[in-house]
Order: structure tokens, then sequence, then C-alpha cells
């Protein structure tokens, strides 16, 4: 092994990469953020919009499934310029995640939606249960627990996502690391620090989704 | 500045044969690899199955790019250069074993325990009752979302135009930085992507729907 590791100019760079870590955690937070309003809307519409919306939401998912997040962002970001709409690197990186999580999103809460039983919500009513309750622990929790194994495995795979962002020069972790890279030539070091905070990020929100869920979704055993 | 020609299109359409061909390469090495992982996942020694876990999880939580990256430089390491080629079949092929393997653990698992209790009762040993009473059963519940995960193989091929892979991806911007012509031309490679991976999420939706029907 003739080769030399120096990790001085990762650690030099240390404040950039923090910057990067902040900027991929704001762009994964507001792509779930507005990917769950856009998921919400598109479930409602396929269950129970009229038959032409329901269409174009089917077209849409699998338009987006079937194809690669990279091209998605080629077209928002060189392609809709050449049709009048120009964006910024981090808006187009934001827009393609929003468009890309929208699309797995819809199909979750759709089936968070398809879970709940009608014969539940009677027996609540029979029970005499205010609308509020019945709301919140015979619709809202069992969907919640229905669909929160899903949308956390969709929050880290969009966290993981957001490293494609770097292609079109976002300020994500991954394109801060390829500008430390181009300025030093540290490539196995830059790339292998940036992988482990990565695996730091998606380690610490396993944790945390699993903390939360045992802490309020146990599904009470029979 | 050129005009976008017939002929970039049929470039770019014909660079897809790179795209099928690393897919291929890369299924073939994470399925030897996915092999190994599923049964290290699902041994009877603790440490295999914490070992294979925390390969996996070292996949599930890092960016394919990353990994993609690391596959590039680490070679060099050994003072072996890699091309691009090599590069992304490599890191692809370790990507797909451990997601592969993680597919096929859930599948070995979900033979019913009845059935390993049934072949070690008629005195079978380990390989024997994995090979010849598991493993069938197995494979039958494994083959929809291998399918179905073939699909994101084939969409993290394009990962690799990054690392300087000339494939579909690659071809589609070389084109565009001759022509300036963007959106016709990724619109074009988003549907070469769609052609191909359409047919393949459609037809392991069905294989599922049709294995829930026979396991009902």
């Amino acid at each position: 092994m003739s080769y030399e590791f120096d990790f001085t100019d990762v650690f030099a760079a240390w404040p950039e990469l923090l910057q990067g870590l902040t900027a991929t955690l704001i762009l994964s937070a507001l792509g779930m953020i507005i990917g769950m309003a856009v998921s919400v809307a598109g479930a409602l519409g396929k269950t129970s919009g009229p038959a032409w919306l329901r269409w174009v939401i089917n077209e849409y998912i699998e338009l987006i499934r079937n194809t690669p997040l990279l091209i998605q962002i080629f077209v928002i970001y060189f392609g809709l310029p050449v049709l009048g709409f120009r964006l910024s690197s981090n808006a187009a990186a934001l827009l393609a995640l929003v468009v890309n999580v929208g699309a797995y999103g819809i199909e979750i809460i759709r089936a968070g939606i398809e879970s709940i039983q009608k014969g539940q919500i009677e027996a609540g009513r029979a029970l005499g249960l205010r609308p509020l309750l019945i709301f919140r622990f015979i619709v809202l929790k069992p969907a919640i627990q229905a669909i929160y194994p899903s949308l956390t495995s969709l929050f880290i795979m969009l966290l993981l996502n957001t490293s494609v962002c770097s292609v079109i020069a976002a300020t994500e972790l991954t394109a801060v690391a390829s500008n430390i890279q181009s300025r030093n030539f540290r490539s196995f070091e830059i790339y292998f620090v940036v992988t482990l905070m990565y695996l730091g990020l998606s380690i610490f929100f396993w944790t945390v989704f699993a903390a939360i869920e045992r802490a309020f979704l146990r599904i009470p055993t029979r | 500045m050129r005009a976008l020609e017939a002929t970039d299109l049929i470039y770019i359409v014909l660079a897809a044969r790179w795209t099928l061909l690393l897919s291929l390469a890369a299924f073939l090495g994470g399925g030897g690899g996915g092999l190994l992982v599923a049964l290290a996942r699902t041994s009877e020694y603790k440490w295999l199955r914490i070992v294979s876990a925390g390969y996996i999880k070292l996949f599930q939580g890092t960016p394919l790019l990353m990994q993609l990256f690391l596959a590039f430089f680490v070679p060099g390491l050994f003072a072996l250069s890699v091309d691009p080629w090599t590069a992304a079949a490599l890191g692809l092929s370790l990507n797909a074993s451990a997601f592969l393997g993680e597919i096929w653990r859930g599948a070995i698992e979900a033979v019913p325990r009845g059935q390993w209790e049934a072949a070690t009762s008629l005195g079978l040993r380990y390989a024997p009752t994995m090979g010849l009473v598991v493993a069938p059963q197995a494979v039958k519940i494994a083959i929809p979302p291998t399918v179905g995960f073939l699909v994101e193989l084939i969409k993290g091929t394009s990962l690799t135009s990054i690392i300087g892979f000339v494939e579909l991806t690659r071809a589609a911007q070389v084109v565009n930085n001759a022509t300036f012509r963007a959106f016709t031309i990724f619109a074009v490679t988003a549907l070469v992507y769609y052609i191909i991976c359409r047919p393949l999420s459609a037809y392991g939706r069905r294989l599922e729907e049709r294995l829930r029907i026979a396991t009902r």
C-alpha cells in the first residue's frame, strides 16, 4: 500500500462541509413537507376525483417512477428554460425532489386512506364518541400507524437522493464535497468522510423514527 | 452550437445498450453477492447475521452516488486504476448485492417455520433443508420484488454518467452540449428509460398480484 492518507485538507474544509450538511437537511425537510402536500392532494384526487384526474395522477406516478431522478433534474434545470421557465439550481433541485417524492408519496397516503375502515367509524358513533375523538383515535391514529414505516423510508430515500442534485451545482453536501475535491484532489478522503456523514444522518433518523414509533405508535397486541 | 439532427437522437437511443449491459452486469454481480448476503442474514451463526446486517445498512444508509465515487477512487489507493465501466459495474454490483440480499432474506423468512421443522425432523441437515425445501418456496416469493428492484437498478445506472461512463444519460448530455436543445433531448431520454422500465414495473406488479391470490 503506497498511498498516503491525508485528511488535513478535509478537516480544514470542515466549515464548508457543515454548510453542505445544513443545505442537505434543509433541502430534505422542504422536499418532504412540500412533497407531502403534493402527496395528500394527489391521493385525494386519486381516491375521490373524476376519472380523467385519476388517469392524469396515475400517469404522473408511472412517469416519475420509471425514469431516473437525474433525468428529471435535467429536464427541470436545463429543459424548462427552453420553454421560458428559468430556475436557480437550488430551486430546480427542490422542484425535482418534490415531483419525485410526490410520485411515491401519493401511493403511500392512498393506502393510508384506504386502510380506514368504515365499520370502525360506525362503531365509534354507536359508542357515542364525539366526531373529534372518532377522527383522532379511529381515523387518524390507525392510518398513521399504517403508513408510518413507508413514510420514514421515503424520507431516508429523499435524504440520500439530494446527493444527485450536486450535478447541477446546488449547495448541498455532495456538491460541496466535489468542490473541495477539485481544489485539493483528495478525492478518496473527501468522499469517504462525506459518505460517513450521510451514514451518520441515516442512522440518526432511523433511530429517531424508531423512538417516535415506540413512544406514540405502538400497535396494541391482542 | 449546431442543429439537432435525427442522428443525434439515434445516438442517444443506441446508447441505451450500455445502460442495459451495465444493468445486466450489476444484476448478475449483485445477484451472486446478494445470495451470499441473504444466506448470511438467515445463517445459524449470530456473527454472520450481524456483519451482513451492517453491510446492508451501509448501502441503504448512503447515497448511491457516493458508493459510485468510492468504487471509482478506492481502487486507486491500491495503485489500481479503474476505467469508468469497471467502477460502475463494481459499485452497482455491491449496491445491488445489499438490496437483493435484504429482499431475498425477507423471502427466506416468509417461508413458514414449520417447513424447517419438518425437514429437520426428517433428518435433513442445513444445506439440503435450505436447498431442497426452503429455497424453492422462497424463490416464488422473491421474484416480484426482485423485478421491482431491477427497475431501481436500471434507473441507478444513470448516475454512472457522473463518473464518466457513457450510457444513456451521458450520451444525452454529450448531444445537449453540442446542440443546446435540452428539453427535447432530455424528454426523449426520459422516454427511453420509461419504455424500458414501465413494462418491468407492470410485470412486477402483476406477479405480486398473482402471488397474493395464490397464497390467500
